[in-house]
């Protein structure tokens, strides 16, 4: 069912007049956007504006006031064809890159690219058997990036992607993302720096309401 | 499945031996008993699967605040929720649970027989409270996911954990004293009392991991 839907011509995620508040308080309400295989959005905003709580919503982390989260064509929950990356790597320092990548291909199930042909998009295959917890930050966050290729997950919801990412690094996950659209996939990115993907739509969050 | 067992494993032999510090602190319960209790060898004899036991389960406590813990600081809780399309999370939970109990509660086990003997246990004393620590530490894991859940998000659940678990926990320690008891002392059965921790192992083995699932769910990371 993951495989199927990377590529079908009718991939869509549709987020329908989104509300979700957090401790009682509203953090953003009337959320809605249409994308369609190809498409991407970036979420700009300050910090605190809710871009985080907007991606967290989307996949399934948290209840949902009001509206509603779909995927086409199954109509299944967004979490069953999507990658949820936020600005913690989900990698363990203890093991090396290699294991913890393996991991994530072994559990995220419906592999696609191998370990190494996924290093290698990120530039990092020479550290390969290094100890995660041995590597530079932005060395992590291109290894974390790394894991949207071992599985088939049509759907990247990406925050902050870049945090942490020299100049070269940026460029080259723009590109990444660029032939993700390309392929037919869909990808969110929530960032308060620009990221310079051509064609993506943009969605603006303002200071969150007090 | 047998990825998450395999990697926690992995961690929990290569970040600082969380097995060998409950075998340690095990060491220690027991080590100390004789000089509490003083040189009166047939009581020691007697009382030795009870202390066992208290020391087993005081140590079994010990690391399972982490359970969760470690993944929710690093993202990889999130990987774990995220997957439960395709593998429920109450089976994720208990693959960690075995994975756990492979890491801290095994040791404990396997070192039960060797500290009979600083109590002067006889042999088929040991070998009974060994088999029934065997069979009974699992349960322990499977509750203690229940308290580590509702805990992961607090900096020092450690301590709230084993206070939440130990209610749960005391009638593990029932039956499987009651068990170890029943293979020495004449006229106390030990099958009966033994099959019953058999039992609330299975039964915790369901309900810990569907409990914790539901639990985790609920954490606002």
């Amino acid at each position: 069912m993951l495989i199927g839907a990377m590529g079908s011509d009718d991939l869509r995620l549709v987020v329908e007049d989104l509300a979700v508040s957090r401790g009682g308080r509203a953090i953003f309400e009337g959320v809605s956007f249409d994308l369609s295989k190809g498409q991407g959005l970036i979420v700009y905003g300050p910090n605190g504006a809710g871009k985080s709580t907007l991606l967290r919503a989307i996949a399934g982390f948290l209840p949902i006031d009001h509206g509603s989260v779909s995927v086409s064509p199954k109509g299944e929950p967004v979490w069953s064809c999507m990658h949820y990356l936020n600005t913690l790597n989900a990698m363990k320092t203890a093991l090396s890159v290699a294991e913890n990548l393996r991991f994530h291909q072994q559990f995220g199930g419906a592999p696609a690219l191998a370990v190494e042909a996924a290093l290698e998009k990120v530039d990092l295959l020479h550290v390969l058997e290094n100890r995660f917890g041995d590597l530079s930050t932005g060395q992590r966050r291109r290894v974390a990036l790394a894991r949207l290729f071992l599985n088939h997950r049509p759907v990247w919801i990406v925050d902050e992607p870049t945090s942490g990412l020299d100049k070269a690094s940026e460029t080259t996950f723009a590109q990444i993302m660029g032939e993700h659209l390309h392929d037919g996939g869909i990808v969110v990115a929530a960032t308060h720096l620009p990221i310079d993907v051509p064609g993506m739509k943009s969605l603006r969050f303002e200071e969150a309401p007090v | 499945m047998i990825a998450l067992i395999l990697r926690d494993i992995r961690l929990g032999v290569r970040s600082g031996g969380s097995g060998l510090i409950g075998v340690l602190f095990f060491l220690s319960v027991v080590a100390v008993t004789p000089f509490a209790i003083g040189p009166n060898l047939n009581l020691l004899a007697q009382i030795g699967p009870a202390i066992l036991w208290i020391g087993a389960l005081l140590a079994s406590l010990l690391g399972l605040d982490r359970l969760f813990q470690i993944d929710l600081e690093d993202g990889s809780l999130d990987v774990l929720v995220l997957a439960r399309h395709d593998q429920p999370l109450a089976l994720t939970v208990f693959a960690k649970c075995v994975a756990h109990w492979l890491i801290t509660g095994l040791p404990l086990v396997i070192a039960a027989p060797l500290f009979g003997i600083l109590l002067n246990m006889p042999l088929e004393a040991t070998a009974a409270t060994t088999a029934t620590l065997l069979v009974g530490t699992p349960a322990i894991t499977f509750i203690g996911a229940m308290g580590a859940s509702v805990t992961a998000t607090l900096p020092r659940g450690g301590l709230l954990v084993s206070v939440i678990v130990l209610p749960f926990v005391i009638p593990v320690l029932i039956f499987g004293v009651q068990a170890a008891l029943g293979a020495t002392v004449a006229g106390t059965p030990f099958l009966q009392p033994f099959l019953f921790l058999s039992a609330m192992t299975l039964f915790f083995s369901v309900l810990g991991p569907l409990a914790a699932s539901f639990a985790l769910r609920q954490l606002e990371g």
